[in-house]
């Protein structure tokens, strides 16, 4: 199927990229990189009066129609792993079956260039997972994360507004059920799916650590070994924003923070490039080499 | 061919109503209409990009852009040349850059602002896919980039046309010094030509050259050696 990395996972979030392509290879799951993309469009697509922002999003899902038509892919299905792309490519996806209105906007801006008919479906990584079945992820795992003590953390873009996510806004299990899958040990806390902070890292960083925090420190108070993330942004204020709060906060100690598919290439033993552990802060290493994982 | 009405067009100069023959180029039948270029022409062979021009054609909404040099005109078109768009063009020293989106967003932030509305690649002269060479600096693929970009010829059409206010020729000049920087390298014929240089191989040569008067220069020039 083809796959939208988004220019994140190309940038600050290469782990996110090599990880993610690995596992999806060990699972014998196809992904094809579009040909050519652009930004999905973030955030400013979901303002609903803003057609021109929804341009982007909808070249992308064309660009997936055409790679369909030319026999690339063998599905007219996208799958991204950025929450942000996915939550902005999915929304603009239904505003285009659902909106026949916006949809003449945006045809009459983009004229001469292909129409978008509304007929991809965007989903994201986890939920090829799902479909994929739990059981055949268990079957790949070479090694198994017995013991390992880790926090699924969701952020808000993969859960909501409801009708867009990939679960349950309240009570998600996907991703409980991938780490348990991957035979972690998974520990439930009440923020799993509270905000990180966003874009406010950008402007106030303080803000960000004082909120990204609050959830590294119920992670340490349930025990946790690890923190799985499934979002760059996440990621970013969850991991490399703990500098801020050894800073802000005296006697704060480190957690480290991972992508879920980072613990898939390590249960899968894939090669070292796919797990891609040096562009994560803080650093995993240290704690995966004394657990015998590298 | 013989002189008919329906060999002719008319054409709006800056307003101003010009029937001219309908095969020549925009900037021909400027210059058959009594227009001198001072700026705005330079190599009158789609190379140089100096003839940016926008027009309209009668009855139609769409603004459209060209070079002067190689569109014909229409019956019915209105006509602005764009001699020169401002743009701000950073300095940089390439010796210290590196080849990463951080870059391109470092002296070009706004590109960020890219809405992927492709104004730009309908704007450009050269059939360029400027808005995905923008969308390629923008997640820091200078090899992208730079090959999308290669054609480009800086007339400017597609900075004027940018709701986004990027001057998408600046960054695809960025992109292809990265690439010859730091992804194609020095080669070694151009290091041995500048130490031949250096080593002063080729100031007797240029003395000569000095000394000779514009005759003289001439045939030299009419006669050089062409190396394809």
């Amino acid at each position: 199927m083809a796959y939208y990395p988004g220019c994140t996972l190309k940038t600050t979030a290469k782990n996110f990229d090599a990880s993610t392509v690995a596992a999806a290879r060990a699972l014998d799951v196809d992904l094809v990189e579009l040909p050519r993309w652009n930004c999905c469009g973030t955030v400013h697509a979901l303002a609903r009066d803003d057609v021109m922002h929804y341009l982007a999003p909808i070249r992308n899902l064309i660009r997936v129609e055409q790679m369909h038509e030319e026999g690339v892919v063998g599905e007219k299905k996208v799958v991204t792993q950025c929450a942000m792309c996915f939550n902005t490519l999915k929304r603009a996806n239904l505003a285009a079956n659902e909106d026949g209105e916006k949809m003449g906007k945006i045809r009459d801006i983009m004229e001469k260039e292909p129409e978008y008919s509304g007929s991809v479906e965007v989903v994201h990584f986890l939920e090829v997972l799902q479909r994929e079945g739990w059981d055949r992820v268990r079957q790949r795992v070479v090694r198994p994360l017995d013991g390992l003590k880790v926090v699924p953390y969701y952020g808000c873009l993969l859960l909501r507004p409801r009708g867009y996510g990939i679960d349950d806004a309240d009570n998600p299990r996907i991703f409980e059920d991938l780490l348990e899958a991957l035979g972690a040990e998974v520990l439930d806390i009440p923020y799993k799916t509270k905000c990180c902070g966003a874009y406010q890292t950008v402007h106030m960083k303080e803000v960000t650590a004082e909120v990204s925090h609050r959830i590294l420190e119920q992670a340490s108070e349930a025990g946790a070994d690890f923190v799985a993330t499934a979002c760059p942004l996440c990621q970013f204020n969850l991991g490399d924003r703990q500098k801020e709060m050894a800073r802000l906060f005296p006697g704060f100690e480190n957690i480290p923070v991972v992508y879920y598919t980072q613990l898939m290439a390590l249960a899968f033993d894939l090669e070292e490039e796919a797990i891609a552990v040096d562009q994560n802060y803080p650093d995993p290493r240290p704690l995966l080499g004394e657990r015998g994982l590298i | 061919m013989e002189k008919n009405e329906q060999s002719m067009a008319t054409i709006y100069v800056m307003g101003k109503k010009h029937s001219v023959p309908a095969d020549l180029t925009i900037m021909k039948a400027m210059e058959y209409a009594g227009h001198q270029f001072k700026r705005g022409a330079g190599c009158r062979g789609g190379f140089c990009g100096a003839c940016a021009t926008i027009y309209r054609t009668q009855g139609s909404y769409k603004l459209q852009g060209a070079l002067a040099c190689q569109k014909i005109v229409e019956d019915g078109m209105y006509i602005a040349q764009i001699p020169f768009s401002p743009a701000e063009k950073k300095a940089y020293d390439l010796q210290a850059l590196r080849t990463e989106a951080s870059t391109f967003l470092e002296y070009y932030p706004e590109i960020s602002r890219c809405l992927s509305c492709n104004t730009c690649t309908k704007a450009c002269p050269q059939d360029i896919m400027v808005m995905d060479y923008v969308q390629a600096a923008l997640r820091g693929d200078v090899v992208e980039a730079s090959r999308l970009s290669f054609d480009c010829i800086s007339c400017g059409l597609c900075a004027v046309r940018c709701p986004a206010e990027i001057v998408p020729y600046n960054v695809g000049q960025l992109a292809r010094r990265l690439y010859a920087r730091y992804v194609v390298g020095p080669t070694e014929h151009v290091l041995e030509k500048v130490k031949e240089i250096k080593e002063g191989e080729f100031d007797g040569a240029i003395e000569e050259l000095k000394g000779l008067d514009r005759k003289a220069l001439q045939e030299r020039y009419n006669s050089r050696e062409m190396r394809v």
